[in-house]
């Protein structure tokens, strides 16, 4: 194994692997300060009961999070020494301020989860939401960073170098606004579908109990408001990767001759030897309407770029894929789970809908993995689109591929041990405390 | 005073405030792994609770250090990246064990606690080591660079020396006399007192130990180091106030007055670090890039300032709030 490719596959793995907990992060106070708002409200001690056991399970990801993003702060340079010396002064910015996020993330969340009965309990609300916005904000941060990446600005090019650099200028690039709304909503997105899957889960194997419907019901308002609004979002970034990396695009599609009312594609399997997709189902002018909201709008194929510019297209096509079917899986769940809703309340605990449910479970973090190598892979083979290669900041040290074994070995126990104790926490500590609770 | 220099001295700053705040939930753990006898489980109690609500907090500085130094000295953090990738990444491995075994720990059956208490403990103990090296890898001037500023070296042979070893001790030395000092002022439990005030002064008498045995490698290994802080006008001051500000911590420690004897041993730290700072001024890596010569523009330098000028403004009294609820007050008993 090459260098370059140990250096890629262990970032992407410390990206992917990380993700999960970010997620966790952003997501998660929101349903327990809703919890433990419904209990300042109501007084009922279920919701109480609630926050604290969502409290909990949040404590062990927050902090394999914390840590697994230090890795990730360290590995930009150990990794990519050659792009953090040209982009670290352009793109500074949004990490310093991801830092302060993450600073009261931190601070907040320590008064949060140990502070129950130390502060007062509005004290103890408000830490709570704030670490609901400094969690979200550091994510938009950080996806600020990226997007440059995507579309870079706010600086010339001098000897290969950035000059007359302009922090906020780069920090607020034309990728920014499109690409953290639709990574904000994902996260959200992303855990209610999973927790709402968990809670199905409890709800079907051990039988109807207010605890775990509260946490379903909670679960489901964020779930369905966020898999309705992500499509939205999710085609105006779609529409900014038209306009800034066309290249990117035609990889997502598949999509290799130029031409006018180009057809969107379903599926299918890009043959890169050949320089064609086949298998697809196709629906004629989508594809242009879609980008570029103009049925008659030139999509530029793959074929129109030079073949060392091209990022690889059938893991790119393949992940866009997933993604999609995915976004779409959720919002026509969410769709049916509003009807149910608003016809009779009871058929959200029916056996077919918890079934449902915990279908979506996965969906939202499987389709965040998709996006991110969507992403990722569609830039290649820029790390700073258009200006620096990947190949050119890697590290130069030999031997990257142990340092890939070290943290692959790293990152499985630590997965393991976290989806161990996570399922124990569910499945073990809440059936005895719910009886109780009703 | 130039951008650069007011930069790279908020770079020291914050080292300052990782050691005394980060870098004693490292020497926490050591005392975790030296937690023995019929105390042992309230040692272990003390050390989980005084942590819990802070620890995660007080790891940021050292992501603030990574992320100002990437900032606005782009060219050192990528030569330091590049020449200390096999020290940083052990460290790394470090924090993501100690992390992850210190929840663990809480969360898991009790069968499987004591397994993570020795994760926890060792990755304490290796972390800070690794983070001396690191930091006595660029103050030693062997750290080998082209005349591109490409390092040059083998990877492992350039950081790896006696004077980097045994300035890895005396961090991880530093560190657990901080946490033991701490620790004095943590618990109403007369026992337990006295049990780390023990520790604190042997602690204390390591550290005196092993910084001499860090002066006499560096002298044979890094003379480039030594030179520089001998020759510094602040050396004198240096060396008087040092034994001033230990005399005192241990005069402190040995009086039982516990409150006191935390001040000073986090003054001992401060200075220490200062000191290590003085004589590596305006080197980042010594010898090699200085802050001159790594800096990015002045206006990106500029930005860093006042962005962290105005985050300082919601990051204090939030970290005073914190600190004010858990860590200046003291965990109460088990029972």
């Amino acid at each position: 194994m090459s260098d370059l490719l140990a250096a890629r596959c262990q970032m992407a793995m410390s990206l992917a692997f990380h993700i999960n907990f970010a997620i966790v992060g952003i997501g998660m106070p929101l349903l327990m300060i809703i919890a433990e708002w419904r209990w300042l409200k109501t007084r009922d001690p279920v919701y109480l009961e609630l926050a604290r056991r969502w409290a909990k399970g949040t404590a062990i990801m927050f902090a394999v999070g914390a840590v697994s993003g230090t890795v990730l702060s360290f590995e930009l340079g150990l990794l990519w020494p050659r792009f953090m010396a040209f982009a670290g002064p352009v793109i500074g910015l949004p990490f310093a301020m991801e830092g302060f996020a993450f600073f009261l993330e931190a601070i907040f969340l320590g008064i949060y989860l140990y502070g129950w009965d130390r502060v007062p309990e509005k004290v103890h609300w408000f830490a709570g939401f704030m670490v609901m916005i400094c969690g979200t904000l550091s994510g938009v941060f950080v996806v600020t960073a990226n997007a440059w990446m995507n579309a870079p600005t706010g600086f010339d090019l001098v000897d290969g170098l950035p000059a007359n650099i302009q922090p906020w200028t780069a920090m607020w690039g034309p990728a920014a606004p499109t690409q953290t709304a639709h990574m904000t909503v994902a996260a959200f997105q992303a855990l209610a579908f999973a927790v709402a899957a968990i809670h199905a889960w409890v709800l079907l194997k051990r039988g109807s109990n207010p605890f775990h419907r509260k946490a379903l019901s909670i679960a489901l308002v964020v779930a369905c408001v966020t898999g309705l609004v992500q499509p939205i979002v999710g085609d105006l970034s779609a529409k900014m990767v038209a306009e800034m990396q066309p290249v990117k695009l035609a990889a997502m599609e598949g999509h290799w001759h130029t031409e006018k009312g180009a057809a969107l594609r379903i599926g299918g399997w890009p043959d890169e030897t050949a320089e064609e997709t086949r298998y697809s189902l196709d629906i004629p002018y989508l594809l242009s309407i879609l980008a570029f909201a103009d049925p008659q709008a030139e999509v530029k194929g793959l074929k129109d770029f030079p073949v060392e510019d091209r990022p690889p297209v059938a893991v790119t096509h393949i992940a866009f894929q997933v993604m999609i079917g995915l976004g779409t899986l959720m919002a026509l769940t969410a769709v049916i789970v509003l009807l149910a809703w608003w016809k009779k309340p009871e058929y959200l605990t029916h056996p077919r809908m918890l079934k449902l449910l915990i279908i979506n479970g996965p969906a939202g973090v499987l389709a965040v993995q998709a996006g991110w190598i969507v992403t990722e892979v569609g830039r290649q083979p820029w790390v700073v689109h258009g200006y620096l290669r990947t190949a050119d900041a890697v590290t130069p040290m030999p031997g990257v591929q142990y340092s890939l074994m070290l943290f692959t070995a790293l990152y499985f126990l630590l997965g393991w041990v976290v989806v161990a104790l996570l399922k124990r926490q569910v499945f073990q500590t809440l059936p005895a405390k719910d009886t109780e609770a009703s | 005073m130039t951008w650069e220099v007011l930069i790279g001295g908020m770079l020291v700053v914050f080292l300052v405030v990782y050691a005394l705040t980060g870098g004693a939930d490292f020497g926490a753990g050591v005392w975790d792994l030296f937690a023995r006898g019929p105390l042992a489980e309230k040692q272990r109690h003390l050390i989980s609770k005084a942590m819990g609500p802070i620890w995660e907090a007080n790891h940021v500085w050292l992501i603030a250090i990574i992320v100002v130094l990437f900032i606005n000295f782009p060219k050192a953090f990528a030569q330091l990246a590049t020449a200390l990738h096999i020290p940083l990444t052990m460290m790394l491995v470090g924090i993501v064990m100690r992390g992850s075994a210190f929840v663990f720990r809480d969360y898991d059956q009790a069968a499987a606690r004591l397994t993570w208490s020795r994760f926890f403990s060792v990755s304490s103990i290796a972390t800070p080591v690794m983070l001396g090296i690191c930091l006595a890898a660029i103050s030693s001037g062997t750290l080998p660079f082209d005349a591109a500023g490409e390092f040059s070296g083998s990877y492992l042979s350039d950081w790896c020396s006696w004077f980097t070893v045994a300035f890895g001790l005396l961090t991880l030395a530093v560190f657990a006399f901080l946490a033991a000092t701490y620790l004095t002022t943590r618990t109403p439990d007369r026992e337990l007192q006295e049990c780390f005030r023990r520790r604190a002064l042997s602690a204390a008498l390591v550290t005196a130990v092993l910084a001499w045995v860090a002066h006499f490698a560096a002298a044979a290994e890094a003379p480039g180091f030594i030179q520089r802080f001998a020759n510094h006008r602040a050396w004198l001051p240096f060396q008087i106030g040092m034994a001033l500000i230990g005399i005192a911590a241990f005069g402190l420690l040995v009086t039982r007055r516990y409150r006191l004897a935390q001040l000073a041993a986090g003054a001992q730290a401060s200075w220490m670090i200062l000191g290590w700072a003085l004589a590596q001024f305006p080197y980042l890596i010594a010898g090699q890039t200085s802050v001159y010569d790594a800096a990015a523009p002045q206006n990106v330098l500029q930005t860093t300032f006042w962005v962290f000028v105005v985050g300082s403004c919601l990051l204090v009294p939030s970290m005073a709030y914190l600190y004010r609820v858990f860590a200046f007050n003291q965990v109460p008993d088990r029972s």
